[in-house]
């Protein structure tokens, strides 16, 4: 099929391959987008076609729609089918891989170019709420740096250990409700909740962690799920506790020894905390990553008995992965409390687990890079697209279809850092 | 000579199905002892038993001395017994130089891990060529290579190797058991080979233990072992 492929490539020309890319030949590529047309126009005609206005009871036949969606699907079932064709092609020719990653590698490669990036970088990140000046954006791109935070702390579970965790909300809620409560009750400030909420992410991913050490995959990952929505309906419903679903408000801000700060200055001040915390996070799981510990993660999501016979403890390290990721979770939960001010159990959704899953694996597993662009993606572009609201969330899923169908390593992939052996051998020195 | 190993009357048990009855064997310092016998026989269940990861439920495991019974996988491996799992159980993602260094995990000598990569390069010279290769890229006997040189890394007294054979050409199944014997003879590494090749098996080790339905049958030296009837007929198929 490939050799075919590339066959018609080389004898025929771009037009020819587009027209017939992932069929035999053209004809049949035709007859299978007019079927793909045909079914689409099946699929979307009760949302696309019909309406119905329930107040004067009529209903308004939109056939021009319905021409509309056959002739899209039609030629974007060429489009898609050609990407695909030639991702096979790409793949099964040259190194994996692309334009983005062989930059970032050349930059990183070279000390001088990576000092000038990281600088203009830093220039950038630590300029920006006075380079704007605007509480909306510097708003978001603390939600942003949050889930950066609540990211790489999923990607030392997921992407280094290989535990699908779908309740990872839950500490992030425990994070936000010890700040709360705390707060609330004993008038504890952010600064010494922090640490707090950090220790008792990590206490609940040890909980968590016992019963699920001999589950793998599928059943981690119910119940993980599982997990995630105890603590939610706990938080919903231990009212005398919790103040259940209404709440708990007025939660305060971070102090600054003592001063008072307006609205903004505030969360000005929230943002470079955000930015500290952040980049401590970046530190610590790149040390980690390439750390006796993270090896031992790399090879236990592999096989877990090769792992074992190797010495490796395999309680300790999962229960380390379980709590170590939390922790980063529980602290990213004290800031978002000391952000919103006011938090509810609906903050804590399912949804929320699987948003920080997505800006894992669109990101790119266990790849601090790919996390970052994966969160800045995922969370700065539903904020900027507001103003076409109602197609966000079909964005957002096409995101994560074409992602998961062409890179399905993740937009930024992992690189491991290789330890250099001088090995004196004349065959390996061919290689280097 | 002295026992490095020996396992006194044990029992070992999936839930509530036995696979060992009364096992009793030992391996003196330096020697290569076989373990032959049909499939389900209970071979590969006596290795696990000895490394941990199944826990004789009566009996004892010694290892020089100490009985390691109840102790955790780590702990032994910790104390200088290595497996070579069966089924080869590389890490396919991680590549050769990493699998390595995942033998090593145990060991802080820098020094040491550098030295015991080259002597694994010139052990297997394929696998330097392959360094850095995915695991799971390499064929099936550079696969065993690579696992037996990943748990020489961690520098075992002994070495357990579960069927080194399974599956691979005999020109390579030599190639492997030249290397077992020179393992053997250059670093005096106590070998518990576990072979369904009997013949092989049998060459290359001292002595040798036939196993059936979860019991030790015959043992003797490996010469006596070729020569006796019931094994010949049983296991050389002559």
């Amino acid at each position: 099929m490939n050799n075919q492929i590339n066959e018609n490539s080389q004898n025929q020309g771009f037009i020819s391959f587009f027209l017939s890319a992932g069929c035999a030949d053209s004809a049949t590529a035709l007859k299978k987008s007019c079927l793909v047309a045909l079914w689409f126009v099946f699929l979307t005609f009760p949302i696309m076609a019909v309406r119905v206005n329930t107040i004067e009871n009529t209903v308004t036949w939109r056939l021009m729609n319905m021409v509309n969606v056959a002739v899209a699907v039609f030629f974007g079932s060429y489009v898609w089918r050609w990407l695909l064709a030639r991702k096979e092609m790409s793949s099964a020719e040259t190194s994996k891989e692309t334009l983005i990653e062989s930059l970032l590698s050349k930059i990183l490669d070279d000390k001088i170019l990576k000092s000038v990036s990281f600088s203009l970088i830093a220039i950038m990140v630590v300029a920006f709420p006075f380079a704007l000046d605007n509480i909306y954006l510097t708003n978001i791109m603390i939600s942003c740096l949050i889930y950066i935070v609540l990211g790489l702390g999923l990607n030392i579970v997921v992407g280094l250990a290989g535990l699908l965790d779908l309740g990872f909300v839950a500490f992030y809620a425990i994070g936000a409700y010890a700040y709360a409560l705390l707060n609330m009750h004993f008038q504890l400030g952010f600064w010494t909740v922090l640490p707090l909420g950090a220790l008792l992410g990590a206490i609940t991913g040890l909980i968590l962690g016992f019963p699920v050490l001999r589950l793998r995959g599928d059943y981690l990952a119910i119940v993980t799920l599982g997990f995630g929505e105890i603590i939610r309906l706990v938080l919903q419903n231990w009212g005398t506790v919790t103040m259940g679903p209404s709440g708990i408000a007025n939660i305060a801000r971070p102090g600054f020894f003592g001063m008072d700060f307006s609205l903004q200055q505030n969360l000005i001040y929230l943002y470079y905390i955000m930015v500290f915390l952040v980049s401590i996070t970046i530190f610590f799981v790149n040390r980690l990553q390439n750390s006796r510990i993270g090896r031992a993660w790399l090879a236990l999501k592999e096989d877990e008995i090769a792992c074992q016979a190797m010495g490796v403890d395999k309680v300790k390290t999962k229960l380390l992965a379980f709590s170590l990721g939390a922790t980063w979770a529980g602290m990213a939960g004290v800031v978002f409390a000391a952000k919103t001010t006011f938090i509810n159990p609906d903050s804590f959704t399912f949804w929320e687990s699987a948003i920080i899953l997505s800006v894992v694996v669109i990101g790119g597993m266990g790849s601090i890079r790919g996390v970052i662009a994966g969160s800045i993606i995922l969370i700065l572009v539903p904020e900027y697209l507001r103003n076409f609201a109602e197609f966000r969330m079909l964005l957002f899923g096409a995101i994560m279809v074409l992602v998961m169908v062409f890179r399905p390593q993740g937009l930024i992939s992992a690189k491991r850092k290789i330890y250099h052996y001088k090995v004196s051998n004349t065959a390996s020195a061919g290689n280097e | 000579m002295t026992k490095i190993l020996e396992l006194k009357n044990v029992d070992s048990f999936y839930g509530n199905i036995q696979a060992l009855y009364d096992i009793n064997l030992h391996i003196d310092q330096g020697e290569i002892i076989t373990l032959i016998g049909a499939n389900g026989a209970g071979k590969s269940t006596t290795l696990m038993t000895v490394c941990g990861v199944v826990q004789a439920r009566n009996g004892q495991v010694m290892y020089d001395g100490e009985e390691i019974t109840k102790e955790a996988p780590n702990k032994i491996v910790a104390q200088g017994i290595c497996q070579v799992p069966e089924g080869r159980l590389i890490f396919p993602e991680l590549t050769v130089q990493e699998n390595l260094d995942m033998g090593a995990f145990m060991r802080n000598d820098k020094e040491g891990i550098k030295r015991d990569m080259e002597y694994s390069f010139d052990l297997f010279p394929i696998l330097a060529e392959r360094r850095k290769q995915q695991g799971g890229t390499l064929s099936g006997g550079e696969q065993q290579m690579l696992a037996i040189a990943r748990a020489l890394m961690a520098k075992p007294r002994l070495l357990l190797l579960d069927e080194p054979s399974m599956g691979l050409a005999p020109l390579i199944v030599k190639q492997i058991f030249d290397i077992i014997k020179k393992v053997n003879a250059e670093h005096n590494t106590t070998i518990f080979l576990v072979e369904q090749n009997a013949n092989l098996a049998l060459k290359i080790a001292h002595r040798g233990y036939v196993m059936e339905n979860g019991r030790i049958v015959l043992t003797d030296t490996c010469d006596k072992l070729l020569a006796d009837e019931q094994v010949k007929k049983a296991y050389l198929g002559l």
